[in-house]
């Protein structure tokens, strides 16, 4: 399992990551981040493209 | 082994290194950087960091791991080149020969020849441009900002969040005009008029005034702002100087392929701000996109083609597609823009007014070619979704 966590001081919730890992990050109804904190191993490039993509740098992967 | 050398230790040039190991290439890699820094975020550079405290190590990037064998060469530009030779000289005397080179150099900002004393104006592009910016930033500070773009604009919200007084001098009608257009312009005008910003719009100025330091400046119209420190914000020129000699055109950045191949060369590429590229998404002329997701989208593009090269396999020349995307933060609001709304010819205003939260949607003759929203973020992606069904 991937661990994914969202630095929440740092997210502006401009859901850039949502494109990456629709599965893994998604804004809500009233525009707030809401991700998937752990996800299987198969689904580690698109959650690294998130990371990647994150303009606050505030993906963390382990 | 000469290996890769990449040029700029920004987010373009780390994208190459990292592409070229998770391609497979195993050979030297090194990047070399005019800056002491490893590769930081610059955006906050604007906005938080400005606000709150210049801390290069909280900008870094995250680095991955398979990218700890690659040699930093940091705090010495390459100040010349020979690509037929195969080598770049740095300013402290060092050549590094090269199979393959990378130009992730970015651009700086443009400076005015206006006469008048230096001590006093100042650029932003880099963390101790934001720390000499910071530190004038006290409350009551008198601050005259050159240009209305994002990063004038950005400069401008946060310096009245630290109680600055502000005053914006620039040849546009309004501020952003180009990307937003007139009227969202006019709306992020009458924001920042509300919290306190003065605007000269149509307006250069001709003449800065003081002794030692600039304390005032002269308009066009004769118009004269006091001022302790002024920020120029007026557009950019791509770092390429150090090419000179090697029969490229330097005039904008540099153009590439579709593989991010610099033009008229076999073995070098070009990604960032400086790499003027064609978008299969939107037709038109090659361009340079000065948006901070375009770097990662460049260079994992030259990434995948140096690896192919150095591998002797076949460079694909796929069309490249990449939907240019850019956020600005200013005050309580966030403006979010996918595609290239510069080059509308129409803007229609399809949810909200330019007041309030709003979405436009720009056009030209080819249909829908951006879509910017203020604080709408989360109801974008829609929009997105068509843009990327123009490929
Ligand atoms: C203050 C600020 C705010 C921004 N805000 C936003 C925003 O909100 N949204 C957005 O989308 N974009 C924003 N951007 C733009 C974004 O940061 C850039 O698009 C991005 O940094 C470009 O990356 P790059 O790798 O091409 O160039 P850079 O990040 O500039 O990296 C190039 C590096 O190469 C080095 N270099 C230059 N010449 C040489 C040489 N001869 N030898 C060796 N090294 C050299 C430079 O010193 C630099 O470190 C902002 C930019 C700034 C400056
Ligand atoms: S891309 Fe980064 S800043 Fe944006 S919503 Fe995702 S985690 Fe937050």
């Amino acid at each position: 399992m991937i661990k994914v966590t969202i630095d929440m001081d740092k997210c502006q919730h401009y859901g850039q990551c949502c494109f990456e890992a629709p599965d893994v990050f998604s804004l809500d109804g009233a525009g707030h981040i809401v991700y998937v904190a752990e996800v299987a191993d198969d689904r580690r490039a698109d959650v690294e493209s998130a990371a990647d993509v994150c303009p606050m740098q505030a993906i963390e992967i382990s | 082994m000469a290996g890769v050398v990449i040029i700029g230790a920004g987010l373009g040039g780390l994208r190459v290194a990292e592409t070229l190991r998770a391609s497979g290439y195993e050979g030297e890699v090194t990047i070399v950087g005019d800056e002491i820094h490893l590769p930081y975020n610059r955006p906050p550079l604007s906005k938080e960091a400005l606000a709150g405290g210049v801390e290069v190590a909280d900008l870094e990037f995250r680095r991955k791991a398979h990218v700890d064998d690659v040699t930093w060469k940091l705090g010495s530009p390459a100040v010349t080149s020979s690509i037929k030779e195969g080598t770049v000289t740095l300013a402290d005397g060092t050549v590094l020969q090269f199979d393959a080179l990378a130009v992730a150099a970015g651009i700086r900002p443009r400076r005015l020849p206006i006469p008048g004393p230096q001590a006093g104006r100042v650029v932003l592009r880099t963390a101790e441009d934001a720390r000499e910016l910071r530190a004038a930033l006290v409350p009551g500070a008198k601050v005259l900002i050159m240009g209305a773009g994002f990063i004038g604009c950005e400069v401008a919200a946060t310096a009245r969040k630290v109680d600055c007084e502000v005053n914006i001098v620039a040849l546009d009608a309004e501020p952003m005009i180009r990307p937003l257009g007139a009227e969202l312009g006019a709306g992020m005008r009458r924001r920042h008029e509300a919290n306190g910003v003065n605007f000269y719009l149509g307006r250069t100025i001709t003449s800065f005034n003081g002794t030692d330091h600039v304390e005032s400046a002269t308009l066009d119209d004769g118009t004269v702002l006091a001022c302790d420190i002024v920020v120029e914000a007026v557009g950019s020129m791509a770092n390429v100087e150090w090419l000179d000699g090697n029969g490229l055109d330097l005039g904008d950045g540099l153009s590439v392929d579709d593989a991010m191949i610099v033009e008229g060369t076999t073995n070098v590429v070009a990604v960032g701000d400086l790499a003027r590229h064609h978008n299969a998404l939107f037709s038109g002329p090659k361009r340079r996109i000065e948006h901070w997701n375009m770097p990662t989208e460049t260079g994992k593009r030259a990434g995948q083609t140096l690896a192919a090269l150095l591998a002797g396999d076949e460079v694909s020349q796929a069309p490249f597609s990449a939907m240019p995307s850019f956020w600005s933060d200013q005050y309580s609001h966030k403006i979010q823009s996918f595609g290239m709304p510069g080059n509308a010819t129409r803007i229609e205003i399809v949810s909200g007014n330019p007041d309030e939260a709003c979405i436009a949607e720009y056009f030209d003759e080819s249909g829908l070619v951006g879509v910017i929203g203020i604080d709408k973020t989360s109801e974008l992606a829609p929009y997105r979704k068509l843009l990327m069904e123009r490929g």
